[in-house]
């Protein structure tokens, strides 16, 4: 990335695959386009901050890897699955190729990391989707980690907190990609009559199948500031109707507002929040 | 036939709907009850009390309507938040009662509108899948047409999912994928071989039990007996099971679905 890409602000879901928000941190670029204030942020300070807007609070999209560290206790985060890849179920047209360069960029073999860790001493199962791999689509290994995160947090009697972050089902696996709707709402829903806790945190996009499953599932729903969250996307609603859309329209603020989100959280006070919930559904600290 | 011919098959506006589907196979016997009791009624979804038999049951069906003016009260077949909210309501109803559910799919999708979105149409759809998963009555769900991506699902959480030979189940519209993957939407052909939506694929992958032969015409009353028969026979088979074991196999059949070791 050179030192000065200038890039308009977009719709979120577009601008997805190639601005600065995906962009995994780079050590060596010193500066950074805010894409809200287009403020110019010294990179360091914006890592500071939890890539945050130090000037106008825009929350950048950040690493699964990142977003682990940021809400669990330090080095206490330990990974299920983390071998299980794709397989092109359906040999569909350079989905090997997708995959090889999502692994690339992201560092990730698929599009959640699933884990244990301890949060403020006590022992949760974490999920988080990653923003840079395929924009966090549902495949069936998504479908398949997050299921078994439920059903092991379901065995040991642990609460879940999944951070969402999805452009949909993921289209490459067909109808297998949405069936796995269907496979971690049933798991959602044991965790849940075992009288468990569940806690999503929607990210910034959070749409179409994964909205439409797990991430509204939660007993307590937590959204960052001004994500999108929503079934369809802005462009096809737009498309679909031929009607402008209400300002703000599937922004999280605009969403507690109509009564689907419990609470807009800002970034810095996530963990804390999390950890205050946790102690409030007596979750036990871990011996 | 090809993947896109069947595609066309399904979308045919002279194929029949879910209210055919209705009178054909339970006549003056069904009993339509409207709305989700928290906004209003959605006429994309027929819902309602019938006989089969001498086994009342529920059905739940996408209804596109079979001519313009139908088409326009139907919305085409898509349905908003409370229409999935009638859904769930009833086959709570019927859980309640221990009758079984009966859902008829055909839908292009959920409806992707402004008001949808501000009414939740995200979480209607992820309640169905959360609560069919653990009714305690036999759901079976038979794609009649179009099986359009979560919109579909919400009615298809059920112990066995058949299809109409001439049906498609898929998650993204032919045009929808084209456009994506090619940037044009006319290559819709190519993408619905890509998508394997077809009945067949759909058998072969595991995700549908039963694939149903095609009516020849509204009054192929052999076929339409026949289905009658096949359902009554499943529901007996369920009906038998203790709701545990009931339960155990729904959870198992989708868990099974793309899994991996
Ligand atoms: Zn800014």
């Amino acid at each position: 990335m050179d030192l000065f890409t200038f890039l308009k602000p977009k719709n979120e879901l577009e601008g997805s695959q190639s601005s600065a928000e995906s962009m995994p941190f780079i050590p060596d670029s010193l500066w950074v386009k805010c894409p809200a204030c287009n403020n110019m942020l010294l990179a360091s300070d914006l890592q500071e901050n939890h890539r945050v807007c130090t000037k106008c609070n825009h929350h950048f999209r950040m690493s699964a890897r990142e977003r682990i560290e940021l809400l669990s206790d330090e080095n206490s985060f330990t990974e299920f699955d983390s071998e299980m890849i794709s397989d092109d179920i359906l040999n569909f047209p350079n989905y090997k190729e997708k995959l090889e360069a999502a692994r690339e960029k992201s560092g990730e073999k698929e599009s959640v990391v699933t884990g244990k860790c301890t949060i403020g001493n006590m022992d949760v199962v974490l999920c988080v989707m990653s923003p840079d791999f395929m924009m966090g689509s549902m495949g069936t290994v998504t479908g398949e980690k997050i299921t078994r995160a439920f059903e092991y947090a379901t065995e040991n009697r642990l609460p879940v907190i999944v951070c969402t972050v999805s452009g949909g089902a993921r289209m490459q696996e067909g109808i297998l990609s949405l069936m796995q709707m269907a496979k971690t709402s049933g798991a959602v829903k044991r965790h849940s009559d075992e009288g468990l806790l569940y806690i999503t945190v929607i990210t910034d996009p959070t749409t179409g199948g994964v909205t439409a499953s797990f991430a509204m599932e939660g007993d307590i729903i937590l959204s960052e500031p001004n994500a999108l969250v929503g079934f369809a996307g802005p462009r096809v609603v737009e498309q679909t109707t031929h009607t402008k859309l209400p300002k703000g329209f599937q922004k999280a603020e605009f969403v507690q507002d109509k009564g689907f989100i419990d609470a807009v959280v800002q970034r810095k006070d996530l963990r804390k929040t999390l950890s205050t919930l946790l102690i409030m559904h007596n979750v036990k600290e871990n011996s | 036939m090809s993947a896109y011919d069947k595609v066309q098959a399904a979308r045919n506006s002279k194929r029949l709907t879910a209210v055919d589907y209705i009178g054909k196979m339970f006549g003056s016997s069904f009993f339509e009850l409207h709305g989700d009791r928290r906004f209003g009624d959605d006429k994309a979804i027929v819902a309602g009390l019938a006989m089969l038999y001498d086994v009342p049951i529920t059905v739940i069906a996408i209804e596109k309507g079979r001519n313009t003016k139908e088409r326009m009260a139907r919305n085409f077949g898509s349905a908003n938040p409370e229409g999935y909210r009638k859904a769930l309501r009833l086959m709570k109803q019927a859980e309640k009662f221990h009758r079984p559910v009966l859902c008829l799919v055909d839908t292009s999708g959920a409806y992707p509108g402004i008001d949808a979105e501000e009414r939740g149409q995200g979480l209607a759809i992820a309640e169905n899948l959360m609560e069919m998963m653990t009714l305690k009555t036999p759901i079976l769900s038979v794609l009649i047409g179009e099986g359009g991506s979560g919109g579909a699902l919400a009615l298809a959480v059920a112990d066995e999912v058949w299809m109409l030979e001439d049906s498609i189940y898929s998650v993204i519209s032919p045009e929808g994928c084209a456009s994506i993957l090619w940037k044009d939407s006319t290559k819709a052909p190519e993408a619905s071989e890509c998508l394997k939506l077809t009945s067949h694929d759909l058998f072969d992958l595991g995700v549908v039990e039963r694939i149903i032969r095609e009516p020849s015409n509204i009054d192929d009353r052999k076929m339409f007996e026949g289905l009658k028969m096949l359902i009554a026979r499943t529901f007996d088979k369920n009906l038998a099971l203790d709701t545990e074991r009931l339960l155990q196999t729904r959870y198992a059949r989708f868990r099974r679905l793309g899994s991996h070791s």
